[in-house]
């Protein structure tokens, strides 16, 4: 390995001038040339402000104090303006749809260039040779919004690679993106990587995700320090993970759960490395042990679709033939990958669109009839995005607001308010701003402002979307105890260890139609509609296999049910 | 996506008009709008308002498309024209030099003098507004950027109205779907609500929508940046092209018509105003 570090970082310490504390403390890290890194940590971990620190947004657009040195191809970047470090770190931002800066594929790609004052005929050269590059050379004319996710990823990799920089760092990848596609997205960076050798940073909460290629080194980041900086079979056999609420691999999980110690030897850091010679036994009778859980719902159906069918334009349907039904008190997940008809069934149910065809029956009753207000009494909806639907300055007043558009009495309002907010676990902020709160705890005030009308049904829309695992099972567990409240919950998701750990029952939409409706183990095994849906297979399914086990459908049951278990215990 | 959304903003098709290069469509919609601004003789402002509306058509904009905007523009023309007449009824007789009573109106005098001067006027604005629409919905948003940096325009500026106009079906979007989950919280924006309510209750879309595009904006600039906009003081168009032979034919042609209805002016009616009352 070439023994000049590419990217150094020596006792650095970087605080924003918002805050009180420093976000990053002493970092000393040494990055080759051509290495792979991969750098996790949960949110409000720092490993974003170390990104910005690479790319030049600190201090550029978010001001600070730095200490200490940060060196990149030997030069101090204080030395350095942001666009000087734009044309030696390319960096990828998470979100692919909202970083298209230009019209159409060519035109995204050439952005850098018009701002270098490339003229117009080499520039389109350019554009092409770095779009065949990453196989784009064929979509130049097309908007980024006709791609389908890869594709956008693959453009905005162009967008970088277009001014021939050393190293590509990548802000949460994977966020916002279907399994398949993230699944593809790493391929991509892998591919990209082996082929030209440029120096590659990953920064990823979803460490399971990212492991499906080889990484040279995983970095820990927590309350700012590096606090781990090792290879990922030492990682994943280490309690690292768990000390920092990072998920680890699934199946490392159902290692453990089996008895096994997991150790460096085990190469546990990929599925495809897994040794499980010694582990097999161990996995087997654990899995023999495993009472199956009764998931019977003998209950009354409370929300059932007849024959829905929906078009916005009259000509290409959106959903067709949508038939299921939902008993009370269930936790069902809607999946299938974006544009599949997932959002536009849960406008249907709240009556934001009329469907064209069938019947919706609430507790076997048509609600048709029934105004957008009026359902909002018996179907709930929770927008993805909390700052979509905050609009009081005040906890109590956002959560009231339902209320006093309806005009209940306000000597009314303020116990239900209250209890709403005891469940929600917001109590104590009860008179605080909402722009105080965390992330999560917005997305609990829009739940909460939905639970203040008593619905009986709540729909979620992507409710863990950017979670770290902390925060996720935060969420997650706080929807479970509403529903043992009685209040039935539909997710609308592409997660899939939400659905496998928390929902039953999945609803698989692919092209507007529904292509299943079963157990999340049967569907998460099922390669057909993985492939129709744009899912992944669980890693638990291979640890079968590697096991030597050969129902592999009732192995994910199994270990759904026992970590269930653990879990309520 | 639903069609409902693309509601005025940029329509791509493949006429002759979309293919016109984004600087020659805008140097075209100048030459047009100076025409018709300059010239109060009606035969002039008629035949540019009929080649307009051939244009429109040519450009296969459909009439839902712009269905709100007519709608402004002809509330626009009506207050426009009420309030002329009060304020000042006589001057069409001014212009003219002669006087032709029909009625009174609210005791003040109508004269042919006057209605024709604002039936002039009339069609000069509706001769114009098809231009600005055509040029707006055939002009894709960074086309129109790279032609305002074109005519000299500060292209940071130029920029900023083309992301504008991107993001405008994005927030749209936003808006409707804002919109409905406030409705469904028990916001009522319908007629029945009081005027004073339905400003407050507006305010219940507005301050989300506020918000959740403040978020738009800071991912879209941090991008920008990593890419170097703004470093130096000019900067290139990928959809920047040569001017080709349909470019300079429109161009001639809207040349011609501002000629034409600058020289019908100046030697014919020796003046802006065309006086059929001598």
């Amino acid at each position: 390995m070439n023994p000049e570090p590419i990217i150094e970082f020596t006792d650095f310490t970087f605080q924003y001038f918002s805050q009180a504390e420093p976000t990053l403390h002493d970092i000393n890290l040494k990055i080759y040339p051509g290495e792979k890194i991969l750098i996790v940590g949960p949110s409000g971990s720092g490993k974003s402000t170390l990104g910005h620190c690479l790319n030049g947004l600190i201090p550029f657009s978010y001001k600070g104090e730095i200490q200490g040195s940060l060196k990149i191809k030997g030069v101090e970047t204080s030395s350095l303006n942001i666009f000087q470090i734009s044309k030696m770190v390319g960096t990828v931002l998470q979100d692919s749809d909202a970083q298209f800066v230009g019209l159409t594929v060519g035109e995204d790609i050439a952005f850098a260039l018009e701002n270098d004052n490339v003229p117009c005929d080499p520039m389109r050269q350019r554009v092409r040779e770095v779009a065949r590059m990453v196989d784009m050379e064929n979509w130049l004319t097309n908007s980024p919004f006709e791609l389908s996710g890869g594709q956008k990823q693959r453009t905005s990799l162009a967008g970088v690679m277009i001014d021939d920089v050393e190293i590509l760092l990548f802000d949460e990848p994977l966020a916002n993106l279907d399994p398949a596609t993230g699944k593809t997205a790493i391929e991509i960076i892998d591919d990209i990587h082996k082929q030209s050798g440029k120096t590659i940073l990953i920064i990823e909460h979803r460490l399971e995700d990212v492991l499906h290629r080889d990484v040279d080194r995983v970095i820990v980041v927590n309350d700012g320090r590096i606090i781990a900086d090792m290879d990922a079979h030492t990682l994943v056999a280490s309690s690292i993970l768990k000390d920092t609420g990072i998920r680890e691999p699934l199946y490392v999980t159902a290692l453990k759960y089996a008895g096994v110690q997991v150790t460096g030897e085990m190469h546990a850091g990929h599925i495809e490395t897994l040794q499980t010679e010694f582990s097999r036994a161990a996995l087997q009778t654990w899995y023999g042990s495993i009472q199956p859980a009764e998931h019977l719902n003998a209950r009354p159906s409370i929300l059932k679709m007849e024959d829905i069918s929906f078009t916005y334009d009259g000509v290409r349907p959106v959903l067709t033939g949508i038939n299921f039904d939902i008993r009370e008190g269930e936790m069902v997940s809607i999946v299938g990958k974006n544009g599949a008809g997932k959002s536009t069934l849960s406008k249907l149910l709240c009556g934001f669109e009329k469907e064209d065809r069938g019947r919706i029956l609430y507790r076997g009753e048509d609600i048709k009839d029934k105004s957008i207000k009026e359902r909002a009494e018996i179907i709930g909806l929770v927008m993805q995005n909390p700052n979509q639907m905050i609009s009081k300055p005040l906890i109590f007043d956002e959560v009231a607001l339902g209320l006093r558009l309806r005009n209940v009495p306000e000597e009314e309002i303020q116990p239900r308010v209250e209890k709403v907010l005891k469940v929600c676990g917001l109590a104590p902020f009860i008179e605080w701003p909402i722009s105080a709160l965390s992330y999560g705890q917005k997305k609990r005030v829009t739940i909460a402002s939905i639970l203040v009308l008593d619905p009986k049904i709540l729909i979620l829309d992507e409710p863990t979307a950017g979670q770290d695992f902390r925060h996720y099972t935060e969420i997650m567990e706080f929807l479970v105890e509403i529903n043992r409240l009685g209040v039935t919950i539909i997710l609308i998701t592409h997660d899939m260890h939400l659905m496998l750990e928390y929902t039953p029952r999945a609803i698989v939409l692919a092209g507007g139609r529904k292509i299943a409706d079963t157990a999340a183990a049967v569907v998460l095994t099922d390669s057909q509609v993985i492939a129709e849906a744009n899912l992944k297979e669980t890693s638990l399914f291979a640890l079968s296999h590697l096991a030597g086990i050969q129902d592999g459908t009732q192995f994910v049951q199994g270990f759904i049910d026992y970590e269930r278990r653990l879990k309520n215990r | 996506m639903n069609p409902k959304m693309k509601v005025f903003s940029y329509n791509s098709a493949n006429t002759p008009i979309h293919r016109l290069s984004g600087l020659t469509k805008l140097i075209c919609f100048l030459f047009l709008t100076f025409a018709v601004m300059y010239s109060y003789d009606i035969r002039v402002i008629l035949s540019v308002m009929v080649f307009s509306v051939l244009l429109m058509r040519m450009s296969l904009i459909r009439y839902s498309q712009i269905r709100v905007m007519v709608i402004y523009v002809l509330i626009f023309l009506a207050t426009n024209a009420v309030i002329s007449f009060f304020f000042s009824p006589e001057y069409g007789v001014s212009i003219y030099g002669t006087r032709h009573e029909i009625a009174r109106v609210f005791g003040i005098s109508l004269t042919y003098e006057q209605l024709f001067y604002q039936v002039t006027k009339f069609f000069k604005y509706a001769a114009v507004v098809p231009f600005g629409m055509i040029f707006l919905l055939t002009t894709n948003p960074s086309e129109f950027a790279s032609s305002l940096n074109g005519i000299g325009v500060n292209y940071k500026a130029a920029y900023a109205v083309s992301l504008t106009l991107r993001y405008f079906p994005d927030i749209q979007r936003d808006y409707h779907d804002i919109y409905l989950s406030q409705q469904a919280r028990g916001l009522e924006l319908s007629q029945k609500a009081k005027f004073f309510d339905r400003f407050k209750n507006s305010l219940l879309i507005v301050i989300p929508l506020i918000f959740s595009t403040l978020d738009r904006i800071e991912v879209i600039s941090n991008a920008m940046d990593l890419r170097g906009f703004s470093k130096s003081k000019t900067r290139t168009w990928y959809t920047s092209r040569k001017l080709n032979r349909q470019d300079a034919l429109a161009l001639s042609l809207s040349a011609l018509v501002f000629l034409v209805a600058l020289s019908v002016s100046l030697f014919i009616n020796h003046s802006r105003f065309y006086n059929p009352f001598i």
